[in-house]
């Protein structure tokens, strides 16, 4: 930002901003709230919607307040008459082109054109109906995402987000005037192209043209069903969102309420995707060790090094269709969620004395791509389908609103047993370089028996929204059996959402950057940005919930993946050791190279 | 394909792999086959590193980047105000007529293909049409029949 001040007034009241700042900015700071569609904080700037406009004394036309900025002595109406006139317009004609039936919209109650034509009062048939000639076009292939293109406004957030956020540039602007539209290559279905179901789009969408496939009504069917046995996991991104859906401000740690909220839902157990995140350190740390031994003592050339993480399955569906030649580098490890599902049907039914085919598992998902992750062909590991429906943490809250539950008056509950026991690595999972952390925690003690050389196991470096972030760590004083080790400094790489993940992979490929070990999330801020997280999202919202999963993370007892006592316990009753055969059966698994066009 | 991999090898040439090099490049395609079709578009992207989503954008964006296979000749009647009150539709009939397609469609021998067309900018001597680049002004029925013989003459 520039250090000179342009000073303006805003609705008579004088204001100094630096220059360069915004109408919309330098209104916000006065409190005056100007209203947006098109515009969006993650976003570049596209200024084509209009109901921004503002009036400056003296000029020809309205500006658009989010795309002009002030200049001196401006004096800038937000709310004249003319400005009204001619928002209500905008918004008439924008509802002239679009399918209002919002009983039945599944944004019904969070949707910022509805919320506009409430507060502007539109009137009723002011223009031309234009929606009936249009062919209705719903794409609803896609396990995670539905694209309705009748509700379509045409603001062009998904187009950004694809393309400037993720890099995958799925959805492209075709055609023009009025046949324009937010289409695919070809306009073909999603499944078919190279979206990854991050559901960034889903996000930033403000009406109901991008959501969720959602299976609230299957879940509440399982739920009523008495043969089923029903079980809940709850990723770690989720305690530290469902709040916004429920009337609390970002970044409140609300763990216990949603616990037992859970079960008033009646699920039968509720257990938690943090167990097999912990699972996932002790198998994927030890992947990378037998990755690094076989580098360093067997000096084998056909071992994939950087390893990178897989936990993020629009990270996985992205590398598998853009740098297919990555994949002997991912980890084999199966996400958390897969981990869980396998074991639900296994472990815990044999503990249980219950038969995999009685047990429903349901994954309560940060994230639309897990939706897609349960449905891949791969995850049936336990001889049925391992996760059997995957709902966000919108839906989450829609479910809890749709039970009447007041959930401020909440008791706090403690999750139920086995597999609900965690430690504060597997809360981290839900931040950018949480992975990474909880990964360097445990290796770093497995190989050397010391603590990792960070302050209070706080390891800085890989914490923060920069989009890419590394650390080295060196190696010394190892266990006998890890000597090999001793001296190597271990070079990470974090990174998160898919545009700065494609700029660390090409550097990777043109051998501009070497590391052992990347952690990539497909969603800005890692899980807690997810495309199923509550809406709105800006960096301040990821801030404050990225500070709540670190605070969750202190305050638990144990903060290293190979403490949990439950850990200790599956590999001594069931699994083995990490990476044993029945590990490789039930928690592995391997990718294919897909089509980049 | 090989023809697009060749028109992609030249184009690039002068304007360099960048993102300013896509226009000359889908024009060109168009120049020499007439239509870009699926896998034009995905060679494209390729060579540009490209989405395809983006190439197919831009594509569709153009009336003259046809993503449809079209015939060797493409007839484009102006539709606008001054040429049909200039008295255009007798024009688009008469052609129909003789090619035996409906507007929009391609001929049998695939050698024309009949479009109509926004204002080309000829209003002061409608009725227009355009037969690829040529621009034929001030028609009558006879007139567009006589030039279309042209053509189907032609080899
Ligand atoms: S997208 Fe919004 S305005 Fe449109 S029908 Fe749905 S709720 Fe109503
Ligand atoms: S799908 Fe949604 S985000 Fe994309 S242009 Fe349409 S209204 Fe905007
Ligand atoms: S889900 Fe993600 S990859 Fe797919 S279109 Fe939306 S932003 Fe792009
Ligand atoms: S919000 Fe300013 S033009 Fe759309
Ligand atoms: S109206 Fe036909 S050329 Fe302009």
């Amino acid at each position: 930002m520039s250090k000179y001040l342009v000073n303006l007034t805003i609705n008579d009241i004088p204001v100094s901003v630096p220059e360069g700042t915004t109408i919309l900015a330098a209104a916000s700071k006065l409190d005056f709230r100007i209203p947006t569609l098109c515009y969006h904080e993650d976003l570049c700037v596209a200024g084509n919607c209009r109901v921004c406009v503002v009036e400056q004394v003296g000029g020809r036309a309205l500006l658009a307040a989010c795309a002009t900025p002030v200049g001196e002595g401006m004096q800038i109406h937000t709310n004249s008459a003319v400005v009204r006139t001619a928002r209500k317009t905008i918004i008439e004609l924008l509802l002239s082109e679009h399918s209002s039936d919002c009983t039945k919209c599944y944004k019904n109650g969070n949707c910022e054109l509805q919320s506009l034509a409430h507060e502007y009062r539109v009137g009723d048939h002011v223009f031309i109906d234009l929606v009936n000639g249009k062919r209705k076009h719903i794409d609803d292939l896609s396990p995670s995402i539905i694209k309705d293109d009748s509700k379509c406004i045409r603001c062009q957030r998904c187009v950004r987000t694809c393309d400037e956020l993720q890099g995958v540039s799925a959805l492209a602007v075709a055609y023009k005037g009025d046949h324009q539209k937010i289409s695919t290559f070809l306009d073909h279905p999603l499944v078919e192209v190279v979206c990854t179901n991050c559901g960034q789009c889903v996000n930033r969408c403000p009406v109901g043209a991008l959501i969720e496939k959602t299976y609230v009504e299957e879940v509440w069917d399982v739920i009523n069903n008495p043969n089923k046995h029903v079980v809940v996991q709850t990723a770690p991104a989720v305690r530290v969102a469902i709040g916004e859906e429920l009337g609390y401000n970002p970044g409140e740690r609300l763990t216990g309420k949603m616990v037992t909220a859970l079960k008033r839902l009646g699920f039968d157990s509720v257990l938690d995707t943090d167990f097999t995140a912990d699972l996932t350190i002790l198998e994927e740390g030890t992947e990378l060790l037998t990755r690094l031994k076989r580098a360093v003592v067997d000096k084998d050339p056909t071992v994939a090094l950087p390893m990178t993480t897989s936990c993020s399955p629009g990270w996985v569906k992205f590398i598998e269709h853009t740098f297919p030649e990555f994949l002997p580098n991912v980890s084999t490890c199966k996400s958390p969620q897969q981990m869980f599902g396998a074991l639900a049907k296994t472990y815990y039914a044999q503990k249980k004395g219950l038969k995999a085919q009685d047990i429903t598992v349901v994954s309560i998902m940060p994230c639309t791509a897990k939706k897609y992750e349960a449905n891949r062909p791969e995850m049936r590991s336990s001889g049925y389908k391992d996760v059997d429906y995957v709902l966000t943490t919108r839906e989450l809250g829609m479910m809890i609103k749709q039970a009447g539950i007041n959930f401020q008056n909440l008791e706090d509950s403690p999750y139920d047993s086995i597999m609900g026991e965690s430690t504060g690595a597997a809360v981290i999972f839900g931040a950018t370089g949480g992975v990474m952390e909880a990964a360097l925690r445990t290796v770093y003690e497995v190989v050397t028996g010391r603590e990792v050389p960070f302050a209070n196991l706080n390891i800085m470096p890989v914490r923060g929204m920069d989009g890419v972030k590394e650390a080295k760590v060196k190696i010394e004083g190892c266990l006998p059996e890890w000597k090999f080790l001793d001296g190597i400094e271990v070079s990470c790489a974090v990174a998160h959402s898919l545009a700065n993940a494609r700029k660390l992979m090409q550097a990777v490929k043109d051998g501009t950057a070497h590391y052992h070990f990347i952690e990539v999330m497909a969603c800005p801020g890692g899980c807690l940005g997810g495309g199923g997280q509550p809406i709105p999202t800006n960096e301040e919202i990821r801030s404050k919930r990225a500070a709540a999963i670190y605070g969750e993370d202190e305050g638990l007892p144990l903060r290293k993946s190979h403490e949990n006592p439950e850990i200790k316990m599956i590999y001594e009753e069931f699994l083995g050791a990490p990476n044993s055969h029945k590990s490789h059966s039930l928690l592995h698994t391997h990718y294919l190279a897909r089509k980049k066009y | 394909m090989a023809d697009v991999q060749q028109i992609i090898k030249d184009v690039t040439g002068i304007y360099g792999k960048e993102r300013k090099a896509l226009m000359p490049i889908l024009q060109a395609v168009v120049k020499t086959k007439n239509y870009l079709d699926d896998q034009d578009l995905i060679a494209v992207a390729k060579a540009l590193d490209l989405s395809a989503a983006e190439v197919f954008g831009t594509a569709s964006f153009y009336t003259f980047l046809d993503t449809v296979p079209r015939g060797k000749n493409v007839i484009r009647v102006c539709k606008t105000i001054s040429c049909h009150m200039a008295g255009k539709d007798a024009i688009i009939h008469a052609i129909e007529d003789t090619l035996k397609v409906k507007t929009g469609e391609t001929s049998v021998d695939k050698k024309f293909t009949l479009l109509s067309a926004n204002c080309l900018g000829w209003c002061h001597k409608g009725p227009v049409m355009l037969i690829n680049d040529q621009v034929y002004p001030e028609l009558n029925a006879e007139k567009a029949i006589e030039i279309l013989q042209k053509y189907q003459e032609e080899d």
